[in-house]
């Protein structure tokens, strides 16, 4: 039977391509088989549920921007310029739109996968490394949530509400923020193990959402409140986007970067150490 | 031809306090059947996962190919084909998809895939059910997708954690078949099963395990040799005489073991003590002359009592 595998390499030559490389324990740099994996997956589920999560905020931008937005007329923005009050809780719900379609993936269906569908106990019977599967998933999950980014850019965009050409570089930072929740994500739900636990991701997601400086600015708040709220990924992510599409470059944007690489980081770190401790102690 | 595929020198692994194995050896050969039996909760298939690179020891030694799988996880598992105990198809995908996406895991080209996938399907008698969900698989199905998927990284060791467990009969006979024909191709396999018809049929040499601990090592017939005789006769003298019939006949043959319903009385010939039987006076209501047989060995070194 291993006529066939003369012209190929074997799975034995492409494992001892990497032996005695460091970390060859943890990664072997496969990541991408998860993705092929997830897309197959993708092709036979209802279209149904991706479609909603991305009409959320766009449901949510048309109640509030132009509904609301029509009473309250414009806000002032963070150097004192007046904005429409659809502007600025656009670059909001792109942040949110971001953070939405990462969470997805990296919470519930990482749960299911890990504790209904044995997947991980499966892929790591083969000669991935718990690094891989990490990286792959949380990959998964940030691909959903740029793709809710571009799509709610191309809503906002045409309605007038990037008006700055610096907006371009809000998709890039979806990523980036894709990327944070996706890892931070999957991380705590690897240490979930019943459904109540995982409902206290909704009970902490939602207030995160209304409270995170997306729909009035921060300065509403008493000065302890704010900088609790500062400390949350959520607001990090909407200073971040929102002063890229109303231009306000500064070095400010650093500090969300930083915070963004530390919390993939952070999310890569204890997926990989859990997935270890649960399917390979 | 003898080469050591698997060697364990003090193989010991512990969940806290509770020890699961307990300090064992043994060695696996090239192209050899190697059975892992015992009750629920002997360790079997503790010691599967440390052989498949998926859990670590928490003493000992062990060396797959020569390599240790606590340094060289991936590398050793590119190496092994795995058939767990509970069936982990992957349900969102076809039955080819699972074949095709589990060789990507291990990094195999797309190319190779495509021709290998069919020759599986052929292999596990599939091909009808190439683009079904796996949920619309009988359980036979699963098991034969099962080991199909375990091949096609094309390893030298399968390792099967009680492959033929809830199947019926003939799901059985074409599994043992399948496995037959790989260990004709010199696949090595190692079997931990229950069923002791199933290690008699696959197995060139086993370990008996009960406790964490090796109770016994050797060929299927060796073992009944050393722990058993070559025939064991059973009577039944109905519950109210058992005990009476079993004073008077505790003499004969080699061993006799009282049960609640019946005597077994394991000797060299059944027919012989069966007589003599009758010649005491007793009239059994009925009786039984069967080979001896693993299960016999089984019960003997791991006892009857149930284990949960």
């Amino acid at each position: 039977m291993s006529l066939i595998g003369a012209t190929y390499d074997s799975a034995i030559a492409i494992a001892e391509r990497r032996s005695g490389k460091l970390g060859s324990n943890l990664y072997v740099g496969r990541s991408s088989a998860l993705l092929e994996r997830n897309l197959l997956a993708v092709r036979s589920s209802t279209w149904l549920t991706v479609f909603s999560g991305f009409v959320e905020p766009v449901f949510y931008l048309l109640a509030f921007g132009l509904g609301l937005g029509n009473l309250i007329g414009g806000v002032t923005d963070g150097s004192g310029h007046p904005v429409s009050y659809a502007a600025f809780i656009a670059p909001a719900l792109l942040a949110t739109s971001a953070m939405n379609g990462a969470i997805y993936d990296s919470t519930w269906n990482v749960f299911f996968k890990m504790h209904f569908q044995k997947f991980y106990n499966t892929v790591l019977s083969t000669s991935m490394g718990p690094l891989d599967v990490a990286l792959g998933e949380i990959s998964w999950g940030l691909l959903r949530g740029l793709a809710y980014a571009i799509g709610f850019m191309a809503v906002i965009t045409p309605m007038g509400l990037v008006p700055s050409w610096w907006g371009i570089l809000a998709i890039p930072a979806s990523l980036l923020v894709a990327f944070g929740f996706s890892s931070f994500g999957m991380a705590v739900t690897s240490y979930f193990k019943s459904f109540q636990q995982m409902n206290w991701l909704n009970i902490f997601m939602l207030p995160m959402f209304l409270f995170s400086g997306t729909f009035y600015p921060l300065s509403v708040y008493p000065e302890w409140l704010q900088s609790i709220i500062q400390a949350f990924p959520l607001w990090q992510a909407v200073e971040m986007i929102r002063a890229l599409c109303l231009g306000q470059i500064g070095l400010g944007l650093l500090s969300h970067v930083i915070y963004f690489v530390v919390m993939i980081s952070i999310g890569l770190v204890f997926t990989t150490r859990r997935l270890t401790a649960l399917f390979m102690r | 031809m003898a080469e050591a595929m698997i060697k364990a020198v003090g193989l010991t692994k512990k969940f806290e306090e509770f020890v699961a194995v307990d300090g064992i050896n043994f060695e696996v050969k090239k192209g050899e059947a190697f059975g892992l039996l015992g009750p629920n909760g002997a360790g079997k298939s503790t010691t599967m996962r440390m052989i498949s690179a998926t859990s670590q020891r928490t003493a000992g030694d062990l060396h797959i190919l020569g390599k240790d799988p606590n340094q060289k996880g991936p590398e050793i598992r590119a190496h092994l084909g795995v058939v767990p105990q509970s069936d982990n198809l992957d349900r969102e995908l076809k039955v080819w998809e699972n074949l095709f996406i589990y060789g990507r895991y291990f990094g195999l080209s797309r190319a190779f895939l495509k021709k290998k996938v069919d020759e599986l399907l052929a292999f596990a008698q599939l091909e009808e059910k190439r683009d079904a969900k796996t949920d619309s698989l009988s359980g036979g199905m699963k098991r034969r997708l099962t080991i199909a998927r375990a091949l096609v990284s094309e390893p030298e060791i399968l390792l099967l954690d009680e492959p033929t467990t809830g199947l019926d009969p003939q799901a059985r006979h074409v599994l043992w078949d399948r496995l037959f024909r790989l260990k004709e191709q010199g696949v090595t396999l190692v079997i931990t099963t229950h069923y002791m018809d199933e290690a008699e049929q696959l197995c060139d040499r086993l370990i008996v395990m009960d406790k964490g601990r090796i109770m016994a090592e050797g060929s299927p017939a060796e073992l009944i040799k050393q722990y058993s005789s070559k025939e064991v006769l059973e009577v039944r003298f109905g519950s109210t005489k058992n005990a009476e019939a079993a004073q008077n006949i505790s003499g004969l043959g080699d061993r006799v073991e009282v049960l609640p319903d019946r005597i077994l009385i394991y000797t060299e010939d059944g027919e012989k003590v069966l007589k003599q039987i009758v010649k005491l006076g007793f009239e059994p209501v009925t009786s039984l002359v069967r080979r001896s047989s693993l299960e016999d060995v089984f019960l003997r070194l791991t006892g009857r009592q149930l284990v949960d």
